[in-house]
Formats: C-alpha cells, structure tokens, sequence
C-alpha cells in the first residue's frame, strides 16, 4: 500500500527537487584508516567517494556533506567516535565499518540517533538474525556466505579431502564453519594462525604432509601474502588453493605473480559484465590509480543505494527512506542485488580466479557463478519491529 | 606540598565537574567533548592507579591493561548472566583483577628492571589470547552489553549518571592513592623504589609490601574496566592489547609519575590526541610521536612538573 | 619425522630472524644501558628501502648492501640527534621517547611508501628450491636466510670474544664505569655499537623482505618477540640473544602444532578448538614467564 502511494508520488516529489536540494545529506564514513588494516578502509573510502561522484558530486539530488572517520580497529574508540558525531547535528547515515569487531558497538549509538548505518562490508551473523535492526543496511554479504561460496565449490569438484587454514580469531573461526557448512568431504585438518604471524612456512608444510586434494585458506592481509608467496616456492602448485580476502586487489600488488592461479570466492569482480560495473572500474582505476577490489564496490554500491532511495522517497523522512531502501532502487555493479528481510544482500556468488591484465596489473576474475540468489542462513531468525 | 600542587588537582576536578553542567546550561563546548571527558576521566583511574605502582613503587608494568580488560570482562560475563547490580558487578570485578593481580605479580615481583617490563608484558598478554577464545562473549569480535550497571534500581542509562559516577570514582580512587602514599605504607613502597637494600634491613617484607600496591592498583584499575565497558555497552579483547598497556604507560609518564593528578592531565592530553587529533588528520601521530620525544628532552617530570623549576 | 624436521628448520629459519634483530637491542641495552623500542623500525625501515633500492639499483643484492647500510647509517643519526641524550635518563624515559619515535616514523613511512603492502622480489640466485621430502620443497632461500644468521652469530662471536672492541663491549656490559674508567672514549664505542645493531636490524628487514609482506608498522610485532628473547637470553648477552631466538623460533613454530595435537587428544572436539589456538597464541609468553619465575635474569645474565 505504502510503496504503491511512493510510486504514485515520485513524479508530484519530483517537481519539489528544488525544495529538497536546498538541504544538505549528512553522511559519515566510519573505516580503518590507519593502521596494517589501513588499505582496507581506504578501498571503502575511495569506492563511496567514486560512487558520490558519478553522481555528479550529489546523492538523490543532493549536496553532501561527507565525514571520514578512523576508528583505528579499537571498539572503544569508535564508539566515542561516532557518538561524538551523530549528537553532533542531525546525521542521516553513517557508512561502515570495515570489520566485524566494530559494527557491533556502533549499531546502537548510530540508530538511536535516527540515522540508518548501511555497512559496507562487515556483516556478522549475529546482527543478520536475532540482533537485525530496522535501521541497518549491510550492502556486502553475510560473513558466512564468502566462505560457503569455496565449500560449495570443492563439494561441486568432488574433493574429497580439505585442508583448512585460518586466523585465529572469531572471523577465522565463522570462516571455516562457513566453509564447512557447505562442503561435504573430509576435513583434512582445521589449522589456525596467530594473526601476527610472519611466517606461513609451517603451515605449508603440514599441508604437504597431509596430501590434501584442496586447501581453503581465509588469510586476510599480510598474512595471505606471505602465504601466497611461500606457498609457490614450497612446489605446491598442483593443490588447488581455495579461498576467501586472501588474494584480492588489496594484496595482490605485493603478493606478485606468486598468486596467479589462486582461486578465491566473490560476490564480485572488476571483470564483471556489466555497464555498471564497466563504468565503476574505469572510473575508479582513472582516479585512484589503482584496482578496486569487492570492499571498494560494496561502498560505490551504497553510495548508489543512497542516492537511489533518497530519490525514492523524495527527501530524508526516516520512514519512507527504509521502505525505499528496503526496495535497493539502484543498478548494483553486481548485477542481481536485493535485500532479504534482516536487510541483508540476497545476491549471486562466483568463483574467481587470480589472472594477469593485458596491462600487467593483477585483478580477479570471475570463473562461474556458484550460488544464485543466495540469502544467509540467519535471515529466519530476524524478527524486525 | 606546595602550593601549586595542591591547587592543580583542585582546578583539575574542578573542570572535569564543571563540563556537563557548563553543557546543561546550554553553552557551546560540543557534544564531543562531555563525550571525551567521559573517557579522559576513564582512563584516568587506569592511568592513576598504573601510576601508584609505577610513579610512586617504581613497578613499571607494562601489562596495565589486564586488570581494565579483566574488569570490563567481568560486566561481561554478568551482563549474560543477566546481573546488573554494581553492588555485585563491581566487587566481583575488584576481586577478580585482584587475584589476578595477586597471582602474576608474585612471580613478576622476582625480577626487576626491564625484565619486570617484559613478564608483565607476558601475562597481559595471556589475558588478551584467553579474551579472544571466549567464544561465548563474542571471541574476538567483542561483546555487546544489554544494559548498563544498576545502583540501587537506579540505571546509568544516560549519559550525565555515568559521567557523574565516573567523577566520584576518579576522586575516590584519588584520595586512596593520596592518603596510601602519605601513609607509611606508601613511604616504604617508596623508600624501596630507592633503595630496596635499605628497607629491607629494617626487617620490612619489601615484596609484601609491593605485592599488596600492585593488587590495591589492579583492583582500582578493575573498576576503570567497569567503567570503559559501561561507556562503550561493550567489552571487547582489545582492552587487553599490548598498545592499552603502552597509552596508559604514555599517560603516567607524559602525565609526570608519581604525581597521581598528573595521570588525570596524560590522561586528558592522550585521549584528546587521539579523538580530538585524529578527527582533523589521520596523521595525528606526526604531531604526537614527536610530542612525546620533545617531552621527555625537555620536561624531565613531566606535565604536571612544569612550573615547579625544572622544566 | 619428515614434518618434525620441516617444522624444526622453520623454527630455527625465524629463530635468526629474531636474532639479528635482538643482537643490537640486547648489545645497546647491555652496553648503554639503554632501553631502544625504536629498534623494531630499523627492521621496517630497511625492508622499505631494500625495496626501494632494489628497484633503483636493480636488483635485490645492490638493494641489500646499500639498504642494510643506509638503515644503520640513519640509526646512527637518530643517535647522534636525539638518542645520546637519553643514555643517563631513566629506563621509562627512554621508553616513553623511543615510543614516541617509533609512531612517528611508522606514519612517515606510510606517508612516504603509502599504506599498501609492497613486494620484493627473490634474488633469481636463491629463488629455486630443492626437494626436502617426497612431495614438498623446502625454498634454498631459507636456508640461506638461515645462514645469513649463522654467520652474523659466528661474526659477532669473533667481534666480541676476539678484539678489543668487543673486550670493551663485555666490560661495559658488566661495568660500564670501569670502562670509563679506563680513558676509553665511550662515546664512540656507543656509535660502534648502536650503528652495528640498527644495520644488523635493518639487513634483518631486507632478508625478511621476500618472505613477508612489506607493510607500515611491520616492525612492532617483531619488536615484541625481539624483547622476549632478549629478556630470556638474559640481557646484555650476545650467547644468551643467540640461544634464546632459536628456543622462541622453536616453541612458536613447533609448539604450535604440539598443543594443537595435544589439545585434541585430551579434550573434546569443541573445548579443543577453542582452548589449543588460545594457548598456542599464549605459549611464548608462558614460556618467557616460567623462565624469569625460575631464573629472574634470563639464562645467560651478562651481569653477576
């Protein structure tokens, strides 16, 4: 009923456009900034930047008023961090964060204040079933799903025997209870690393050991790119490397050549099909001179979301903005893009693979879709009020 | 005592009162900063209390930040258990970093110097990883609290209650450091940060002695953990990182050890840098890190001594 | 066996890693008394220049010698200019300044080299690798990484047992005023000193180059575990840093899969998957505190 009104609406909001640009949107991007972690929270940054500006430097047609801030991955901080700006004034989103550790603390300050928090990238399963929220977005992925991608994957392939390695944290941890969640083979061994470990020569030989048909690594940042490169020079090449954020845009210019070949599981990749994302990789490379990876096209989707759903609701009513948002009314880089109940992507995942640009640079690339229209397993448990 | 350094602390508690009420009476310092004062008076008992072993026993624990994660742990796990009482919640705290306190220090206390540094190091190290594998209060990831402490059916649900409590803590934990160290039983902690040899002849149990200051300041330290978990309604391993352990050591040293109100001004200088700063420029610690070298070159007693003819 | 073997060699691979960073540090607190925390920036320090130096003078030999001796040269300034004058201040000024030193640089360095990971190439001479066991291949750059450490530790042995410098170098590590004592000029052992371990650190950081990701603050990890083994080798301790790296390279990496195995052999499928990895995170830190509870000044005090 309310949606049909909107519809029958736009047109007569549309004749008010001058009404509503003459107001500013209010948007704060919550990343890691600094930090080893850094680069991912820059990809965020850059990629809602790129997505403002395709849109001619508006969103829903209007001005933007953009705050970056650094939560330094220290919970506490940002807690304060994003308090301090939300009470500032009237906010009508916030974008982020990168990790997992700190959505949790900022979901109840940022929606207490009456702004909508749409999460670029972490998405824990906590907050996609029993702690869901009316006015949270996640526009990335539940955190399972990347991983379920790789179980389905090696199920499909017929392997039978696995070797599975990950940080020892609760994100490691969730990632190999992803991957199982889908795969039905042997686990050959479950190995998890200290996240401050330099060195992957130990695990590569436990791998060489155990003669696995497969090994599904989840090994984020610097330590994927030891691993990478250790890995080709212990002569493995003939077990297939699975895995999830080890080799994407963000490390592949260190892991080098070392990672062609490396398989990871996407919900994107910069060689995707489509006008949207065509656009969004060019345009981004042009500025940023570098390769986007999936966290910078998750926040240009939001960006777009925004823009798409401020227009919807023809300005920024809290109400009629979550019921626009709830619609995804924008064109994801993706292609299928929806949002299930907890407010959470329903959408397609692919197998992609590590491959050498004709210009040189490294990127993935998607192989084959894996899972279509894939909703999370905690949806069920969302009761939103 | 001189003057002045009786008149600091005043002034000191003075202002941290007078913010929210400046706030209420609607004058425009921001809504930042009450917000950061919260966590500048926070971090200021932590840094109070590190300070009393440190500044005052000579004790350089480089692994202060287990007794705040281990009291924030404590809100934690009675949080989940649906215990909200601060009248249980902050003595179970005080009690549990006490017998940690008890338990590490009496293996740390046989060493000295910088290898006392690095084994305290180690047990707050431990705490972090043992932090981390609580799968059920969030491992990693962190825990969300459901609700706030209680006092006698009062909530600290607003922001004003749990500043004002902070405050009281703050002053507390300040006239307990104040009068243990004019006691005698802080003149011979002191006496035994310069010369150990000494009091030991006059039949003290020096390690008693130091034993007891760094369980007293474990457990004060516990009830900044309840605080920090309070403010942030979470409670998460990263209270234990070694970093916590080296801003709180910043905070004592920057502040001027062994001063007590000097770890209010740390305190209040590293939080401002870091949230005040870091809101201009990520690359705040251009500016801070050589704050902290020009400190150390030319303010041999820190903050707090400035104005005392040594500057 | 095979994997006991592969897993002892990795462990004694970063065992010199370690090593070549905690011989500076233990040689300057041993002989200056002085506590450098911003000596694990050394060690970035010269992975970022290897780096950068490898690209300019093509090649990773040329980046190597010119990184390794820039590192040490810029120690050797920030001692001149600042440094020196902390020698006689308390261990927790010192620890407070060189903190200090170590976020300032860490954020010039992402300033400079921006906050993305870099590569380094394998010198093409060492990037081959030989065939250990049926089925794996253990890279001959380790080994080599390997016996760039053996070396440095059978060098500095010479240095410190057979020539004067390294005579003064033990005395003052036991008793700096009676070196003073001595007429020597103290000021310039100090620059030998301090030079030789920030290059030490610094060559450290290239070598590691290849095998680790280039990244700002790489150094900070690092540091810590280079204070655990000197404070278990007992500080000041040439002989001690040696034994002591090779013993934390041994239990992290060995260690490591015991507890796990041992884990899942003593307790449930669950309990293990969350009590092993917390307590193979922990195992050096226990390691370190049962030593120090048992002899409080680390195995081979320098002092008596």
């Amino acid at each position: 009923m309310i949606t049909r009104l909107f519809g029958a609406t736009l047109l007569a909001l549309a004749a008010q456009q001058g009404v509503v640009s003459a107001q500013t949107l209010k948007i704060g991007v919550i990343a890691t900034l600094s930090g080893p972690q850094a680069p991912l929270g820059e990809q965020i940054r850059d990629g809602f930047q790129a997505g403002i500006d395709s849109l001619g430097g508006k969103l829903g047609g209007m001005p933007v008023e953009l705050t970056v801030i650094d939560d330094e991955l220290k919970p506490d901080l940002a807690v304060t961090k994003i308090r301090g700006y939300v009470e500032q004034g009237k906010v009508d989103f916030v974008i982020g964060p990168v990790f997992s550790g700190i959505i949790a603390p900022i979901v109840k300050p940022v929606t207490a204040s009456g702004a909508f928090l749409i999460s670029p990238n972490a998405g824990p399963s906590t907050l996609a079933g029993k702690g869901c929220s009316p006015d949270l977005f996640v526009t990335s992925y539940q955190n399972d799903q990347p991983h379920s991608v790789s179980g389905q994957f090696a199920t499909d392939q017929g392997y039978k025997k696995v070797f599975l390695i990950a940080p020892n944290y609760q994100a490691g941890r969730d990632a190999l209870t992803g991957f199982k969640s889908r795969f039905k083979g042997e686990v050959a061994a479950e190995d998890y690393v200290p996240l401050t470990q330099m060195d992957m020569q130990s695990e590569i030989a436990k791998i060489a050991d155990a003669k696995p048909d497969a090994v599904y690594v989840f090994l984020p940042g610097g330590l994927g790119i030891s691993f990478v490169k250790q890995y080709r020079a212990a002569g493995l090449e003939k077990i297939p490397v699975l895995s999830a954020f080890t080799v994407d845009e963000s490390t592949l210019p260190a892991a080098g050549d070392a990672a062609i070949g490396f398989y990871t599981g996407a919900n994107w990749a910069p060689n995707m099909e489509n006008a949207a994302s065509r656009a969004f990789v060019a345009a981004f490379e042009a500025k940023y001179k570098y390769v986007p990876a999936t966290y910078a096209a998750q926040a240009y989707d939001t960006a777009r979301l925004i823009d798409g759903a401020v227009k919807m609701a023809g300005g920024t009513d809290h109400a009629k903005l979550r019921v626009a948002l709830e619609k995804a009314p924008f064109e994801s880089v993706r292609g299928s893009f929806r949002f299930g109940a907890n407010h959470y992507p329903i959408q397609d995942f692919y197998l992609a693979r590590v491959a050498k640009r004709p210009d040189g640079k490294l990127q993935t690339e998607i192989q084959r879709k894996v899972l279509s229209s894939d909703a999370d397993p905690y949806a069920v448990d969302c009761k939103m009020n | 005592m001189s003057r002045a350094s009786r008149m600091v602390p005043i002034a000191l508690f003075a202002s941290l009162a007078a913010i929210p009420i400046l706030r209420e009476a609607g004058l425009p310092i921001g809504g930042f900063l009450p917000l950061i004062a919260g966590r500048i008076i926070i971090f200021a008992i932590a840094a109070m209390s590190l300070d009393f072993i440190l500044g005052v026993g000579g004790l350089a624990s480089f692994g202060h930040a287990a007794p705040l994660a281990i009291g924030a742990y404590a809100v934690a796990i009675l949080d989940a258990a649906g215990i909200h009482d601060a009248t249980i919640v902050i003595p179970a705290a005080m009690l549990a970093a006490g017998i940690f306190a008890l338990v590490t220090g009496a293996i740390a206390l046989r060493t000295s110097g910088i290898n006392f540094l690095m084994i305290t190091l180690a047990f707050a190290q431990m705490v972090y990883f043992a932090a981390g594998s609580l799968a059920d209060y969030g491992g990693d990831d962190g825990y969300s609290l459901d609700a706030r402490i209680m006092w006698a059916g009062w909530k600290l649900s607003g922001r004003g209650g749990l500043y004002a409590v902070s405050l009281v803590c703050l002053f507390a934990a300040w006239l307990l450091f104040r009068t243990l160290t004019a006691s005698r039983f802080g003149r011979l902690l002191s006496a035994a940060r310069q010369n150990r040899v000494r009091v030991q002849s006059m039949g003290v149990d020096v390690f008693a002695v130091q034993l007891t200051s760094m369980v007293i300041a474990a457990m004060v330290c516990a009830v900044a953990g309840v605080l920090l978990a309070n403010e942030a309604e979470f409670v998460s391993p990263a209270y234990a990182a070694w970093g916590r352990s080296g801003s709180l050591m910043v905070m004592v040293l920057l502040g001027g050890a062994g001063s007590l109100h000097g770890a209010i001004l740390g305190a209040a200088l590293v939080v401002l840098f870091e949230e005040g700063l870091g809101r201009v420029t990520p690359h705040w610690p251009l500016i801070f890190g050589p704050l902290l070298v020009l400190s150390v070159l030319f303010l041999r007693r820190g903050i707090a001594g400035i104005g005392r003819g040594d500057g | 066996m095979t994997l006991f073997i592969v897993q002892a060699l990795n462990g004694i691979q970063l065992g010199m890693l370690l090593f070549l960073i905690a011989a500076g540090l233990t040689l300057v607190f041993g002989v200056m008394k002085f506590v450098n925390l911003a000596h694990g920036v050394q060690y970035m320090i010269g992975a970022y220049l290897g780096v950068t130096f490898a690209g300019w003078a093509g090649g990773f030999w040329a980046g190597l010698l010119l990184a390794s001796v820039v590192a040490g040269a810029f120690g050797l300034a920030l001692d001149v200019v600042i440094y020196r004058h902390l020698y006689r201040r308390s261990e927790l000024d010192q620890v407070l300044a060189t903190f200090g030193i170590i976020i300032t640089l860490n954020e010039v360095t992402r300033l400079l080299w921006g906050s993305n990971p870099l590569d380094m190439k394998m010198p093409e001479l060492l990037s081959g690798s030989f065939q250990l066991v049926e089925g794996l291949r253990y890279p001959i750059y380790r080994i080599a990484v390997m016996a760039a450490g053996l070396a440095v530790a059978g060098g500095l042995a010479v240095v410190v047992n057979r020539t004067r410098v390294g005579m003064l170098i033990r005395a003052g590590a036991s008793n700096g005023a009676m070196v003073e004592g001595l007429g020597v000029d103290i000021g310039r052992l100090f620059r030998i000193v301090f030079g030789m371990g920030a290059m030490l650190a610094g060559f450290a950081g290239v070598l590691a180059a290849p095998l680790v990701s280039v990244e700002p603050g790489m150094g900070d990890n690092l540091l810590i575990l280079a204070f655990v083994v000197i404070v278990i080798g007992g500080v000041g301790s040439i002989r001690g840093a040696f034994v002591a790296a090779c013993l934390v390279g041994l239990v992290d990496t060995l260690g490591r899969s015991l507890i796990t195995d041992l884990s899942h052999a003593a307790l449930s499928a669950t309990t293990s998957a969350r009590v092993g990895p917390a307590v193979a995170s922990m195992l050096i830190y226990l390691v370190m505190a049962l030593i120090l509870a048992i002899r409080p000044t680390g195995l081979f005090p320098a002092r008596a």
